[in-house]
């Protein structure tokens, strides 16, 4: 066997540009998974039945199914949902990437979610009863009393979320979207260089998410003394 | 104005090959699924059990083994990792790469996929396997040294036990994993069920009824794996014990 390594200096013009992609739709889909996730979370935790069971409803759904068949019913659903939504003539393509931005974000909520009403639930229960003897109302409350604290217990853990996250995303190979795994391997069968190729990626993902995680288990430790 | 047309009887129907229809096909979907998953979920426990097990020994070479071990799987994607055992490590063992050019590549695909998640899943129980037993409290270990126990006395006798049952609702959620995981071995051609609901789509464009039924058929194994592992945490459950918060 003959390895010649040369082939990713090559390319690394292509493979920065799926790296990029591939950070732009980690970093959006945490922001935007944590936006929608804390809003399912005070409605998970809201006294409206109603509300409660379409949150649950979606956040079991969603945690239920595997991340590739999640991927597949969105990509085949958005171009119909789109349709119905500004009534065109036929189903609208929006292409493989910001289909995948739409997927991640929505299915992050799930599981940012359930961290976010880990969150809330860990703050006392007197808290929010002070904050509405203080006058406040409902959502002065969460906004100011307990989803900071909230969110700042739960720091470490939605920072280790991002990092699996960022290693998920690497499923949008999938549907065919140039993520860095997606350019890796169409540069790679283009060439017949598989091996060092995926050589390659592996060591990336892993030299990025080992270090991030280090970052993270220190910061845990950080916090775990200011409280 | 195109509209989608629903047809649920598109399940009845006959392959474009005759013969086979299409729930057939679903259905050895499923069994892809399950026998990958079953398979791999045997290696993640053998060697899940081990690695942990070692971690909270005090050999520092044995605890560093296992460290390496649960880092290494932890951080590169399982996408990568499926290309890898598929790709990449048959080409480094040429009795396996000449196996797997003359076999069924199904055979191939299969055995690749049981190996990529058994290991993976392994680094994911070891780290369960490993907090159950350092929740212990620390006098239980000491009071096996203390009755004279050696230390693989101690694990087999005192330690473990009780750690395999604390560790139960945690590896429920990795069995889960572990099934929803397997849908990746779509990506290296394994027609598991993902693959078929994707393929029937194909064939009919009924991706609706067609991931519907993928949907309701990963919700169904769920549920059973849950039903499951809470009858085993039931079995086993120690009397006057409170088992991981449940109950």
């Amino acid at each position: 066997m003959h390895l010649d390594f040369s082939i990713i200096a090559n390319s690394l013009p292509y493979l920065w540009k799926g790296f990029q992609y591939t950070v732009q739709l980690t970093v959006t889909a945490a922001l935007g998974g944590l936006f929608f996730g804390t809003l399912l979370a005070l409605a998970r935790l809201s006294p409206i039945k109603w509300l409660s069971t379409f949150a649950g409803g979606y956040v079991d759904l969603m945690r239920s199914i595997p991340l590739v068949l999640v991927i597949f019913w969105f990509f085949f659903l958005m171009p119909e949902i789109l349709q119905w939504a500004t009534r065109a003539e036929r189903p609208v393509q929006i292409g493989a990437e910001r289909t995948a931005i739409i997927t991640f974000i929505m299915f992050e909520a799930a599981y940012f979610c359930e961290i976010m009403r880990a969150g809330i639930q860990s703050i006392p229960k007197g808290q929010v009863n002070s904050a509405y003897a203080l006058g406040l109302t409902y959502g002065q409350a969460m906004r100011l009393v307990i989803l900071p604290q909230a969110f700042r217990n739960m720091i470490p853990i939605l920072l280790t979320q991002t990092i699996i996250l960022f290693q998920d995303t690497s499923l949008v190979y999938v549907i065919s979207a140039t993520d860095f795994v997606g350019a890796a391997s169409k540069i790679a069968q283009r060439d017949g260089r598989l091996i060092e190729m995926y050589l390659f990626v592996a060591v990336v993902y892993f030299v990025i998410c080992y270090t991030l995680s280090f970052m993270v288990k220190r910061l845990q430790k950080k916090i775990a003394v200011i409280r | 104005m195109t509209t989608y047309i629903m047809n649920w009887g598109v399940f009845f129907e006959e392959l474009p090959g005759g013969g086979e229809r299409y729930w057939q096909l679903i259905v050895s979907g499923v069994g892809w699924t399950l026998g990958v998953s079953a398979c791999a979920w045997v290696i993640a426990l053998a060697l899940g059990s081990v690695i942990g097990t070692i971690r909270t020994t005090d050999r520092p070479w044995m605890v560093h083994f296992g460290n390496a071990w649960v880092e290494f799987f932890r951080n590169i994607p399982l996408l990568v990792q499926m290309f890898l055992w598929y790709f990449v490590v048959p080409e480094f063992i040429p009795p396996l790469k000449s196996w797997i050019v003359q076999t069924n590549p199904a055979n191939a695909q299969f055995v690749s996929a049981v190996l990529c998640l058994g290991l993976f899943t392994s680094a994911r129980v070891a780290e369960q396997v490993r907090a159950g037993i350092q929740s212990l409290a620390r006098g239980q270990r000491m009071a096996g040294m203390a009755v004279g126990l050696t230390q693989p006395q101690v694990y087999r006798y005192v330690l473990l036990p009780m750690g395999f049952r604390i560790v139960i609702p945690p590896l429920t959620s990795e069995t889960m994993n572990l099934i929803k995981n397997s849908s990746i071995a779509l990506t290296i051609g394994l027609p598991e069920l993902t693959f078929r609901a994707r393929e029937l789509g194909e064939y009919t464009f009924n991706f609706f009824e067609a991931f519907t039924a993928a949907t309701l058929i990963y919700i169904a194994i769920a549920m059973t794996a849950n039903r499951v592992m809470a009858l085993v945490e039931r079995r086993t459950a120690v009397p006057g014990y409170i088992i991981g918060g449940a109950k």
